[in-house]
């Protein structure tokens, strides 16, 4: 595993109507982790993903891939990567397994007609690798480009937003193809919109917002600091005041009174203890659930202080 | 060093893509050849006295050829780089990593064979309306290989260019198909008046048209050095633009 496999220093992108979709980025990714890009539409998350596979040109900074110059070797770093881009381009006319063929051969490798039989199978693509592409569902054209990242055996794979358009059923399956990867020892970067997708499968997380990466964490890290859960209970009328015994817990009470909220600590599992207070001090409520502190919350509380 | 596996991989990419429209790509040809033929060399043709010392008939298969070979290569060269735009899978093509050289080899090659089958087919059919001698094969083969490469290339320019579909088709409508025709392509220049004869002189095509009726039947409008050295110029010139759209980054975005 090399440390700072990817070195971004300091890096902007102005596109040619002056727009700045990157400001001064700066961020190292290791070999062999996942890596989540979370952020907003427009953020820049794909922007950010075109420069590093060598399809956009940055205008400032510098950018190390296994410590090779992107500006001065591209097409060294380029034969390394493997890109699932956001959009559904692809061939209408050709079959599956052609158009699968076909990019390992543009990234320069040989000819293996059962390794892209077993990574049509890997992909569930198999019973339609003699399909054209304009046969084929959205879900099932994502796989093809996902298969067509992986036909050359990438030593980095980009995915922008893998899962839109693509059902629960494969997007674990999906997820099961990254841990894969990860213990073959590629390195994953990945951007998504479902906060869960993020919360699932990466091991660090950055957050991105208007061309500026604002927090770059490993996800259990930031999950613990400010991910706690919350007990709410709706209350009715009759509510007065909260019994002395829950004092020990942190609570806020709604203005209107209709709501209460415990804040609970990640370590100990309070739930079981606060509602039998709740039951023993006979307090009326008429319905509770937990509320999950996602990933989600938490970008959007940090995109709120961003703006304040 | 030329990564010949990506070069094959366009190139068959690209070939397998004319296969699809196989009929399409063989049938036209056949049958504009044949009206040609039917229309010009018989039924005008017969009131026409031979030019030059051949029919009308023969004399109008270099031209035809160049015709064929001149518009096929230059909207078959530039769709196949202007398709990637439009349909957006260029992103793989800027992904891979292929040199400017690479991708000019593989789209030039795909491009240029199918207009040297193209023009073999025309000959072919040809050759079943006249009695076709051909005097000079060698060169014959050379004009076709030079022209085919050289169309190919100049349409692999426009698809780089073109940003929409008019684009695409303009130049062939109003630059290519002109100059063939004025190029003495179905007549002789010394059929012109003066004047004409002159300007005519500067239409390159007429070169390239001239070489193909020298190694047909060894007449022309110019010297076959002048013909030969034409289509080499016209080609480094060539090479030389599309190396340097290359090296300013051609059509990435931004
Ligand atoms: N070619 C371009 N020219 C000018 N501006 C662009 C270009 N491409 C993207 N942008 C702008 O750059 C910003 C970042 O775009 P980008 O596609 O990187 O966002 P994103 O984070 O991937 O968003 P999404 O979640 O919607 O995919 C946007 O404001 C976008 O309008
Ligand atoms: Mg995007």
């Amino acid at each position: 595993m090399k440390k700072n496999f990817i070195q971004i220093k300091k890096v902007s992108k102005i596109y040619k109507n002056k727009f700045a979709a990157l400001k001064n980025v700066d961020l190292n990714i290791q070999e062999g982790e996942i890596f989540a890009l979370l952020g907003p539409n427009g953020a820049g998350k794909s922007t950010l993903i075109n420069v590093l596979c060598g399809i956009t040109y940055h205008s400032k900074g510098d950018i190390f891939i296994d410590g090779i110059d992107l500006t001065k070797n591209r097409k060294k770093i380029k034969s390394l990567i493997g890109l699932v881009p956001q959009e559904l381009h692809l061939e209408a006319f050709e079959t599956v397994f052609d158009n699968v063929n076909y990019s390992r051969g543009l990234w320069g490798k040989k000819k293996d007609n059962n390794y892209i039989l077993n990574l049509l199978k890997k992909l569930n693509l198999d019973d339609k690798k003699n399909n054209l592409l304009m046969q084929l569902s959205g879900g099932m054209k994502r796989r093809v480009l996902i298969a067509k990242a992986l036909s050359h055996n990438p030593r980095i794979l980009f995915l922008d937003e893998p899962s839109a358009g693509v059902d629960i059923e494969l997007r674990k399956e999906m997820w099961d193809i990254i841990y894969t990867l990860k213990k073959e020892g590629v390195t994953i970067i990945l951007t998504t919109h479902y906060i869960e997708e993020a919360e699932e499968i990466a091991d660090r997380v950055a957050f991105i917002n208007n061309g500026e990466i604002i927090l770059v964490e490993d996800k259990n890290v930031l999950l613990n600091k400010l991910g706690n859960n919350k007990l709410v209970f709706t209350l009715d009328n009759s509510f007065k005041k909260v019994p002395a015994v829950l004092n020990k817990y942190s609570y806020k009470i709604s203005k209107n009174k209709s709501c209460i909220e415990f804040f609970l600590s990640k370590e100990k599992n309070e739930v079981s203890d606060i509602l039998l207070s709740i039951k023993k001090s006979k307090m009326d409520y008429l319905d509770f659930n937990i509320e999950k502190r996602s990933l989600e919350s938490i970008f959007v509380d940090f995109i709120k202080k961003e703006k304040k | 060093m030329i990564n010949l596996l990506a070069v094959k991989a366009i190139y068959f990419h690209e070939m397998n893509r004319t296969r699809r429209t196989i009929l399409q790509s063989i049938i036209s040809p056949i049958l504009s050849t044949s009206l040609y033929f039917i229309i010009f060399g018989s039924a005008i043709g017969s009131r026409i006295k031979e030019i030059d010392g051949v029919t009308y008939g023969m004399f109008i298969v270099p031209g035809l050829l160049m015709l064929n070979l001149l518009t096929q290569s230059v909207s078959n060269g530039s769709f196949s780089t202007y398709f990637p735009k439009f349909n957006g899978t260029i992103f793989e093509l800027q992904a891979a990593p292929i040199s400017g050289v690479e991708m000019i080899i593989g789209f030039v090659g795909a491009t240029a064979t199918k207009s040297i089958i193209l023009g073999l087919l025309i000959i072919a059919t040809a050759s079943f309306f006249i009695d076709l001698n051909i005097l000079h094969p060698f060169l014959m083969v050379f004009f076709l290989l030079m022209t085919a490469i050289t169309f190919s290339l100049f349409g692999f320019v426009i698809g780089l260019w073109a940003d929409n579909f008019e684009k695409l088709s303009l130049i062939p409508l109003i630059v290519i198909t002109p100059l063939v025709f004025l190029g003495g392509s179905f007549y002789s220049i010394n059929m012109l008046p003066e004047i004409w004869q002159k300007i005519s002189l500067l239409n390159p095509v007429l070169y390239l048209v001239s070489g193909f009726k020298y190694s047909f039947y060894e007449i022309s409008d110019v010297s076959i050095w002048t013909s030969i050295i034409t289509i080499l110029l016209i080609l480094l010139i060539l090479i030389v633009i599309t190396l340097l759209i290359f090296k300013k980054g051609y059509n990435l975005r931004n």
